[in-house]
């Protein structure tokens, strides 16, 4: 007897939202990360406001890869700590929606840092980042992120050195779609034909779903290591 | 499942951490509505043969079966058949006891109403219902101990797998918890338990079994023997 699919999900993700709203361990720890970030990148550019431009996308981008790690890291912590990881295995639940609950909480809390981030950065720097396809772009990323960020967690929280370790593991992986991610956000802030970064935002969309069938695949297999 | 199967079958098992052998071909078997304390000193293996047993972790030779059913390639179809109480409690500490069992009793498929009846049936048995809807973190090593055991027969396994449940706790929680063992006794579900804590095993135990690094050293009816000298020869 299995627990229905989308029952053991929204159990999942509604336990995660619960327990960051009593405890906001993950959403402050990442927007305070992402402020700190931006503002650090924003005074050390200030001298340059054509460089500024220039590299606003890649501040975001970076900013919102760190932040992410902070959050994933943290999030599968809470499960292994307590032992709860062990609770929900032994229940008649399929791994996979293990997985994709984790995977909902924290493309959640990531984004909610990374809209807050947006006028942030638009006060910041001067360029408008609230345009509707920045957002888009945004989202599809944050998701790509999530997607890798909660399978690599998931493996990286049973070792000593995982704080370390889930950097290490994820950036080599996720290091094309972050270029991508800027490239995108570049082309759409620079003014650029819609032509000439559709393409980026498409693939994006389409590495999310690969490494979404991926990491559905594999989950069972990282919690059996 | 057939009732006159032993509801536990373990065959040959043993495990390697690494390069570091903690169980050595272990072979018994438990019968339905037996209790079995497990006895052995720290490090002769028992919490990591009731991982195997409970389908949290792989034997790396032999096979474990619960009401017929192979661990842990299996464990699936059996999984709603075992709860299990381990050193740590296994509840999130920053939900309610209401909620935790709320949510464990979600993902054991139990129904609205169903859940809600037994959730309330078990705080009280765990003498947690004035305390229902405080968080877990607000609570002592002995209040969040009852409240795993609450959370292990929530689903009402056949199958009871307690690992040290009686560790850190203090009389009044201590008593509690035998009071809640001894309605899972009474109520037929198989048990092993592991302990130190030999006074505490009930006096209808019908079994010890053993460990001495890895190995099974004891393995008989408790009968009229005595649980320390057993215990004593385990550890030797």
């Amino acid at each position: 007897m299995k627990t229905p699919f989308i029952k053991s999900v929204a159990a999942i993700l509604s336990k995660d939202l619960r327990a960051e709203i009593r405890a906001r361990e993950l959403v402050s720890v990442m927007a305070l990360f992402s402020l700190l970030s931006v503002l650090v990148f924003s005074f050390a550019l200030e001298l340059d406001r054509g460089a500024r431009e220039e590299a606003v996308s890649g501040v975001l981008w970076v900013t919102l890869i760190f932040a992410s790690l902070l959050g994933f890291n943290r999030s599968m912590a809470q499960e292994r700590d307590q032992g709860n990881l062990d609770a929900m295995l032994l229940a008649p639940v399929s791994r996979a929606a293990i997985y994709v609950g984790k995977l909902l909480g924290n493309f959640i809390f990531t984004l909610i840092v990374g809209l807050a981030l947006l006028p942030l950065m638009t006060a910041l720097y001067g360029l408008d980042l609230l345009n509707g396809w920045v957002i888009i772009t945004t989202v599809v990323g944050i998701f790509g992120f999530a997607t890798i960020g909660t399978l690599l967690a998931t493996l990286t929280v049973q070792t000593r050195a995982r704080e370390a370790l889930l950097p290490i593991a994820m950036l080599p992986i996720v290091l094309p779609f972050l270029l991508t991610a800027v490239r995108t956000t570049k082309g759409i802030l620079s003014g650029a034909p819609a032509a000439e970064w559709q393409g980026p935002l498409g693939m994006l969309g389409a590495i999310c779903v690969i490494y979404l069938a991926l990491c559905l695949l594999l989950y069972e297999y990282v919690l059996e290591a | 499942m057939n009732d006159e199967r032993p509801i536990i079958e373990a065959e040959n098992l043993s495990k390697v951490y690494g390069s570091l052998p903690v169980l050595h071909g272990l072979s018994f078997s438990v019968a339905r509505g037996e209790f079995v304390a497990l006895l052995g000193a720290n490090g002769s293996g028992k919490s990591t043969l009731l991982r195997l047993l409970s389908g949290l972790s792989k034997p790396t030779s032999g096979a474990v079966r619960i009401g017929g059913w192979e661990m842990p390639r299996e464990a699936m179809a059996v999984r709603a058949q075992i709860g299990l109480v381990a050193h740590q409690p296994l509840l999130y500490e920053n939900l309610t006891a209401r909620e935790n069992l709320d949510f464990f009793g979600v993902l054991y498929g139990i129904q609205r109403d169903e859940r809600e009846r037994r959730i309330v049936e078990l705080l009280i048995a765990a003498g947690l219902r004035k305390r229902a809807d405080s968080l877990v973190r607000t609570f002592s090593r002995g209040m969040k101990q009852r409240l795993s055991i609450a959370r292990a027969t929530l689903h009402q396994p056949d199958v009871l797998l307690l690992d040290e449940p009686y560790s850190g706790l203090d009389q009044a929680a201590v008593e509690r918890l035998d009071e809640m063992l001894g309605a899972a006794i009474a109520g037929g579900r198989t048990i092993i338990m592991s302990t130190h804590q030999l006074e505490r095993i009930p006096p209808g135990a019908g079994r010890a079994l053993a460990l001495s690094r890895g190995k099974i050293s004891f393995d008989d009816a408790i009968g009229s023997r005595n649980l320390s000298e057993i215990y004593r020869s385990a550890s030797a």
